[in-house]
């Protein structure tokens, strides 16, 4: 197993015309560990995220995904589904993005496409109805079950995934990126619009995919409380560049965080600070 | 119990208060007006090339008068309705009784329709008409079954579907007459050539979204009609392909003579065998192309597809190609379309060009929309409306076009999602449940 | 040298005609977001007006060309604009907030109402009028005896089309409606929030649309002198393809495509083959799209994910 980080971002930045929304970012996500990047509004998390996940395509720098038996992939060199695909990172969308015409059951059917493919020899074995792709089918479907089973879903498994309250859809959201089964797992903004039971329920289930499956997790979040009681290591950003890392509670106590977020600059948050409030 | 529960706020335009006969009234006039001044010159007024040549015209008042009040009349009709019917697009609750008849009827109508087809030879042996109709209807049902995978499943807006006919009928008529191959070495043959031309066409385009994709699968249509008309030398130009020989029952033609297939079955010959065989042909090859449609959408590249018109951006990230995705679904759909063009050209013996205009990618896009999109029973039934309505305009040959397209432009007012208003899933762990309309997305290419 | 010079007055002048139909085509597709399949024949239908106008006023008595040009061209306007906004009414506005085939098979079955409508009302077959403006200026006399003319037609397709532009222009730009125009292409819940009457403004897009579209129709009637019940379809794809080949929401743009395809039509014919001119067309529609989904002078679009 490879000590190395399982992501390096090195001097990433991102160009829309004149608006330079990422400038020289630099960090990395721990093999088996929550990340989170934070920030303010408009700081570009979401456009590293693109970035990292091949919706964009960086203007200059380099991202590294270094898998378990030490396999490297560039991922500013790949595009598009060939990130899922080929260098494992899974993601989810801030404005949630399932199938709604399909239920529960087939979102998760989908998301094993690549490996159902295979089984079913390119779709002729399916056609024919081969044994070995009958027996890779139930095992895909074993797979979902599972995922439902540990969402608590089970019972909507074949409920249309646009009916499903947002909580739930979040969550199916999460489990399908996992029947990926990827190497990283990118979430953006998993605890948006989730009450505070909900969102305790998230943390419990990413804190389980960490430890069971050992998937990596990389995390957009402004709820704070998620982010404190979950990430191993926090990264923020502030107008497209890094401000500060570390662990969640020195990032919380630095005083160019609080400014960042209270819009002031770093004198006034340290006077803040030092006034005891 | 049925009630009635608005399901559209928006509705603006619609007058919240009772509307009283004034206002009927208020607007036929102004409907009336309109049409006066629509209507005021084309068809008040008559033109037509005169003896020397020359433009001479008429005047036709009395029907323009005719036309107006018929609109200031039927403007009135329409309010009346409106106001009894609700707005467009109010829910009406079911109750529950009727809702489990119609489930029922909702299931047994394809096995009952299916009988229903496979006697019609039987029942209707004598009537050469209707036997042609149904030769007909099947053909716009395969239509339409093939085009329902690209735009019914995969969600691409393919407005240039008779382009794959047409290389499909070409392909058998010039491969038959040319090299004198039976047709069922022609028809697999004359598929694939569709097929890969989709690819062709399909890759460089496939990236287009939504109308772009259709403007240019409407242009692709027709740079294949343009190339069919004017390369003469290959295609016979506008004057097609003549000769095209007879499908035979496995080499056993079916005709009059001693070889033929009457003369060894020892019956009488009657041209209607030929008629029969071509009806179960028809049938079969649409039953084959939705049998393997089902199929497709068990497997992941019908789920795929699907996933494809529900989300692009998330197959993406979800490690699906959907490049190659986009592409077979296209292929597909254009290889049945290939099938369905040879199974025309050998029924009718003669293709011309005028076959394969945009008209016809048009009707079987309507077809696949009006049946409600992904769903084999509504496209069937959509096909048999459209084409059987579209027959019994026959008598008012000029008018035809014009009724189709106020029937389209109605049908998309009424029911933009279909005659079947759900999706049924293809894998579920309990039981099979029906998902609406609504939430089914309808793809942006 | 003469030959080509030829060809490119020709072209330019068929290019302002299709120019004009293609800004209707851009508008609406900025404002609403479809394609009017419909429009094209909407040019048809301006052409029969002009032709019927022309006609009647010429039975009267009426010898003053100007005065009939002027007549025509005001009375084809306006009720061909009629004719776009009836259209947009019934068809189109019911389904504005519909899924997008809608509208589309909508607008298709608008089209095929509009063809066999004029087909039915006139007769299917091609209504040729004598030429109604004659004469020319001889440019430039070749010493192969070829002469590079331009023609009164010509000129006064090329002057009506400057005309309108300017005036259109001003009126997109300068104008409270143009105004309301552009805020409903960015954003239609804020503009009605705002106060503008979206379903007006998006009825004046079509009724100046058709109205450009009625010139279009009567300078094709001039210029050829003829009209017939199809040429609505393939012009309408020229004309798109203009519209999306100089950047589908831009009005310059729809212009000088226009011009392009004019002069490419023009010049296919000229030297290569005149029985494909129209594939030629269509496929640059098809190039344009692959290699330049943006169009020459269109906004780049960046997918929000």
């Amino acid at each position: 197993m490879s000590g190395e980080p399982i992501l390096s971002v090195d001097r990433l930045s991102m160009r829309f015309g004149g608006i330079v929304a990422v400038n020289e970012l630099s960090f990395n996500a721990e093999r088996r560990k929550i990340t989170a990047l934070i920030g303010p509004n408009g700081a570009g998390k979401t456009t590293v995220f693109n970035c990292i996940t091949g919706f964009y395509k960086p203007t200059s720098g380099a991202m590294r995904i270094v898998q378990d038996d030490g396999q490297t992939t560039q991922l500013e060199r790949l595009n598009d589904f060939r990130i899922s695909k080929l260098a494992r990172v899974a993601r989810t969308f801030q404005n949630i993005r399932l199938f709604p015409g399909m239920t529960a059951l087939e979102n998760l059917m989908v998301a094993q496409h690549n490996a159902l493919m295979r089984a079913s020899g390119l779709t002729f074995l399916g056609l024919i109805g081969a044994p070995s792709w009958r027996s890779a089918e139930q095992a895909a479907i074993d797979l979902a079950r599972t995922w439902l089973d540990r969402i608590n879903l089970l019972d909507r498994a074949d409920d249309a995934a646009g009916n499903l309250p947002y909580g739930d859809q979040r969550r199916l959201e999460i489990a399908r990126a996992m029947c990926t089964q990827p190497a990283l797992l990118c979430l953006d903004e998993p605890a948006a619009g989730l009450n505070a039971r909900e969102s305790g329920s998230l943390s419990e289930l990413l804190l389980s995919i960490r430890a069971d499956e050992g998937t990596s997790i990389l995390l957009i979040e402004h709820d704070m409380s998620v982010v404190m009681e979950i990430s191993d290591h926090v990264v923020v950003m502030d107008h497209g560049v890094k401000i500060a890392e570390g662990t969640p509670r020195e990032v919380r106590d630095d005083p160019k965080v609080i400014a960042a977020y209270l819009g002031t600059d770093e004198e006034e948050a340290i006077a803040v600070m030092e006034s005891g409030t | 119990m049925s009630g009635r529960v608005s399901a559209n706020p928006t509705a603006s335009s619609q007058a919240t208060h009772a509307p009283g006969i004034a206002f009927i009234l208020k607007k036929a006039l102004i409907s009336a007006l309109v049409a006066l001044v629509l209507f005021s010159l084309m068809i008040g007024v008559r033109t037509e090339a005169g003896p020397e040549g020359q433009l001479i015209y008429w005047t036709r008042f009395g029907d323009l008068a005719a036309i107006v009040a018929a609109v200031f009349g039927g403007s009135i009709i329409i309010e009346l309705l409106r106001q009894w019917w609700g707005p467009v697009g109010t829910v009406r609750v079911v109750p529950q009784p009727v809702q489990s008849a119609l489930s029922l009827a909702g299931r047994l109508l394809p096995p009952v329709l299916l009988i229903f087809t496979f006697l019609v030879p039987v029942i209707f042996y004598n009537e050469r008409y209707i036997l042609d109709l149904g030769i007909l209807v099947l053909t716009y049902v395969m239509l339409g079954w093939g085009l329902n995978v690209v735009v019914g499943l995969a969600g691409l807006l393919d407005l240039g579907y008779v382009a794959f006919y047409a290389v499909g009928a070409y392909s058998y008529a010039l491969l038959a007459t040319n090299f004198d191959l039976s047709f069922w070495i022609c028809l697999p043959l004359a598929g694939i050539l569709a097929a890969f031309w989709g690819v062709l066409l399909g890759f460089p385009v496939l990236r287009l979204r939504g109308d772009y994709l259709a403007i240019v699968t409407l242009a692709f249509g027709e740079i294949i009609r343009l190339v069919i008309i004017n390369w003469q030398s290959l295609t016979g130009g506008p004057n097609g392909v003549t000769g095209i020989p007879r499908p035979t029952l496995f080499g056993i033609p079916l005709s009059a003579g001693d070889d033929g297939l009457a003369a060894m079955l020892g019956i009488e010959y009657s041209p209607t065998h030929r008629i029969v065989f071509l009806f179960y042909l028809i049938l079969a090859l649409a039953l084959l192309t939705n049998w393997v449609t089902i199929r497709l959408r068990r497997l992941p590249i019908g789920r795929a597809w699907e996933a494809l018109r529900e989300d692009e951006v998330a197959c993406r990230a979800l490690g699906i190609n959907t490049t190659t995705t986009k592409l077979t679904a296209f292929a597909t759909g254009a290889m049945f379309g290939g099938f369905a063009g040879a199974f025309f050209a050998t029924r009718q013996g003669f293709i011309s060009p005028e076959s394969f205009t945009f008209h016809e990618s048009a009707l079987v896009l309507a077809i696949v929309v009006l049946g409600g999109m992904g769903s084999q029973l509504g496209v069937a039934l959509a096909a048999l409306t459209m084409i059987g309505g579209f027959e019994l305009f026959r008598g008012l040959e000029q008018y035809r076009m014009l009724v189709f397209g106020v029937a389209m432009v109605l049908l998309m007012i009424w029911r933009p999602r279909g005659l079947i208003g759900h999706r049924a899933p293809t894998v579920f762990l309990k039981h099979s449940q029906a998902i609406s309309s609504d939430l089914v997305k309808e793809g942006h290419g | 040298m003469d030959y080509f010079a030829q060809q490119l007055i020709n072209g330019l002048v068929l290019g302002s005609i299709y120019g004009l139909i293609a800004i209707g085509y851009t508008m609406v597709y900025g404002i609403v977001g479809m394609i009017n399949f419909a429009h094209g024949d909407i040019f048809m239908i301006g052409g029969f007006i002009a032709l019927i106008t022309f006609l009647i006023l010429v039975s009267f008595g009426l010898t003053a060309i100007p005065l009939i040009l002027l007549i025509v061209l005001l009375v084809s306007m306006a009720i061909t604009a009629l004719y776009g906004w009836t259209v947009e009414r019934i068809a189109y506005r019911p389904l504005r907030h519909s899924f997008r085939l809608a509208p589309m098979l909508s607008a298709i079955g608008m089209s095929f109402v509009l063809t066999n409508y004029s087909q039915v009302a006139q007769g299917a077959r091609v209504k040729p009028v004598p030429p109604i403006i004659t004469g020319g200026h001889t440019l430039h006399e070749g010493a192969d005896g070829f002469v590079v003319q331009l023609s009164n037609v010509q000129i006064i397709v090329v002057l009506t089309t400057i005309v309108l532009l300017a005036l259109f222009t001003w009126l997109v730009s300068s104008t409270r409606l143009g105004r309301d125009m552009r805020a409903c292409e960015q954003d239609q819940t804020m503009a009605s929030l705002l106060g503008v009457d979206v379903d007006r403004t998006i009825s004046m897009t079509f009724v100046i649309g058709a109205a450009l579209a009625a010139v279009a129709g009567m300078m094709y009637l001039l210029y050829y002198g003829l009209v017939d019940f199809f040429m609505g379809f393939v012009a309408g794809i020229k004309a798109f393809t203009a519209a999306v080949l100089g950047g589908i929401g831009s009005l310059p743009g729809a212009m000088l495509g226009g011009l392009l395809i004019g002069l490419i039509e023009t010049l296919w014919s000229a030297y290569f083959s005149v029985e494909y001119k129209d594939v030629a067309a269509f496929s640059i529609l098809i190039v344009v799209l692959i290699f330049l989904p943006t169009g020459l002078l269109g906004r780049p679009e960046v997918e929000k994910v």
